[in-house]
């Protein structure tokens, strides 16, 4: 038999075993993203059918006047795809709470809880993985957007890169936040009617605000209450180097209670989990 | 000589396992009602309680996976809710459900959890790789896990829950679902852990033929502790002339 019973651990951990983890998280979940191809076909796919086909029948019929970021008039194309890389970001936030339901009624979420790291880690960390997928897609359909012809600075996913940190742990933490929610993987069809559509059809992703503002003051009310509207617009300053103050304000706070939100979700003691009764995660 | 006091002793050798007067409820529904329980360190010890007992819930809560809502549980002296951190590295788990990755491969799984303990590189490797191997598992180490049968993947999951060293192993009717062989490799197995590396067993089950005379066990009826101690102890208070019929009769509707 092996020698795998140690002497007691020394109490705590180092920065370096803190690290280890963060990068088991990461890399199980870009293993499971490779090994699940048609995750990341769908990913790219659903934008790009957007892009070549709504924005192609948009273009003639909605006019997008001189607004900022943009110093002069745009193609439809262009104002729609600082949208769609938010929509990729939403779904792979969506999709990560989904694979929390699924792990948590496979039993493969115990085997993250049971970890002696503490729980918020263990949930930031993952939080983090799958930013990092997430920004993955957006890099990819931001190639095949500019092979399209799509006119975007050349730097624009350096400076993006930021925002899309902070969106995809906005988005992701909301999932995370919704996973807790949602008792069975059946329940999931509900996250897409109540959540992700009406989060991206209520917000600027697809149309300016002021144009919604002309056709429907509630609804554009409503877009304004949004957070993933401001999530669209900081993508789109960051596009071109400039910064939307408002934006990164209501991102950075959204992001900080639905991340303390899921935290406490995930609470052993005070969890949505324990309080509505039943199984395990 | 040496001498050392009772205090200092039970500091010096704390059992691997102890639960005291834990109680539990889902909302109205009171599922454990002030159950005791010790695991010492190098001992098998049985849960043992039909469907429904709270043997799961029992578990959930050595594990962490919810709070205590009253009483308290230590692992090798340090309470689960006032140092998880420090109580969960010393314990090992196997749940019930089968919790391996089924995309990833058999050591893929084990280097996960072992970066789940924040052991990584080589050493993270070489453990996944002797702890395979104890289990008899070298030989599927670049298997992908959804290619084992049940047997294979319960003893994967033995050697994943042992990678981190760990001084109390927890299974939670590990053996449910499995062939006869399967099973006796896995009773055998855990048995040597007790004997061999003196690590502390707490084993869930309503498989009477897998307890041995001379186990500890608890009876665990709807929530509440019926009996304690020594299988031929309880037995023997019951009345009974094995543990079967002990059984039966502590967990028989009144």
């Amino acid at each position: 038999m092996s020698d795998l019973t140690l002497d007691a651990p020394p109490r705590g951990f180092t920065l370096g075993q803190f690290l280890i983890c963060l990068r088991g998280i990461m890399w199980r979940e870009a293993l499971r993203f490779v090994h699940q191809r048609e995750r990341f076909v769908s990913a790219l796919v659903r934008p790009l059918v957007w892009l070549f086909i709504f924005a192609a029948g948009f273009r003639q019929i909605l006019g997008v006047s001189i607004i900022p970021p943009y110093e002069t008039y745009v193609l439809y194309e262009v104002y729609v795809t600082p949208g769609l890389i938010a929509m990729i970001q939403l779904f792979n936030g969506m999709q990560s709470s989904l694979s929390m339901v699924y792990d948590r009624e496979m039993g493969n979420m115990r085997m993250l809880l049971v970890s002696p790291f503490p729980r918020w880690f263990l949930l930031v960390s993952k939080l983090l993985a799958s930013t990092t997928v997430s920004i993955l897609q957006v890099a990819a359909f931001m190639i095949v957007a500019w092979l399209w012809g799509v006119d975007l600075p050349p730097w624009s996913f350096l400076t993006v890169l930021p925002a899309l940190v902070l969106c995809g742990l906005m988005l992701g933490s909301l999932g995370m936040l919704l996973s807790s929610m949602i008792k069975q993987l059946e329940n999931f069809a509900g996250v897409m009617n109540f959540v992700i559509f009406p989060m991206f059809f209520a917000s600027s992703a697809l149309y300016p605000l002021w144009l919604v503002q002309q056709s429907s003051p509630v609804v554009y009310f409503i877009c304004r209450l949004n957070p993933f509207t401001y999530a669209v617009e900081l993508i789109r300053f960051s596009l071109y180097g400039k910064l939307d103050f408002l934006s990164l304000a209501v991102v950075a706070s959204a992001t900080t209670v639905f991340t303390i939100g899921a935290i406490l979700a995930y609470d052993p003691a005070r969890g949505l989990l324990v309080r509505r009764g039943g199984g395990a995660p | 000589m040496n001498i050392m006091s009772a205090e200092t002793r039970v500091a010096a050798f704390p059992p691997a396992l102890a639960v005291d007067g834990v109680s539990h409820a889902y909302g109205p529904r009171r599922v454990l009602d002030k159950v005791s329980l010790t695991v010492p360190q190098g001992q098998f010890t049985a849960v043992l309680g039909l469907n429904g007992a709270g043997k799961t819930t029992l578990l959930s809560l050595i594990t962490r996976l919810f709070d205590t809502q009253s009483g308290s549980i230590s692992v090798l002296g340090h309470r689960i809710d006032r140092a998880p951190g420090e109580a969960l590295r010393r314990l090992g788990v196997v749940f019930q459900a089968r919790t391996l990755d089924l995309d990833l491969s058999v050591m893929d799984n084990l280097l996960f959890h072992a970066a789940l303990h924040g052991i990584g590189g080589r050493e993270a490797r070489r453990r996944g790789m002797a702890a395979l191997a104890d289990v008899g598992m070298a030989e599927r180490a670049k298997d992908k896990a959804r290619n084992l049968s049940g047997g294979q993947m319960r003893r994967v999951e033995i050697a994943r829950s042992l990678l981190h060293g760990p001084s109390l192993l927890v299974l939670d009717e590990p053996t449910v679902g499995l062939d006869i062989a399967s099973k006796q490799a896995i009773v055998t197995h855990v048995r040597s852990l007790v004997r061999d590396r003196g690590v502390g067993v707490l084993w869930t089950t309503h498989i009477l033929d897998e307890i041995e005379p001379s186990d500890q066990i608890l009876v665990l009826h709807l929530g509440k502790s019926l009996a304690r101690g020594v299988v031929s102890d309880v037995v023997a208070a019951s009345g009974k002339d094995s543990l079967r019929a002990a059984f039966a009769a502590l967990t028989e509707a009144p």
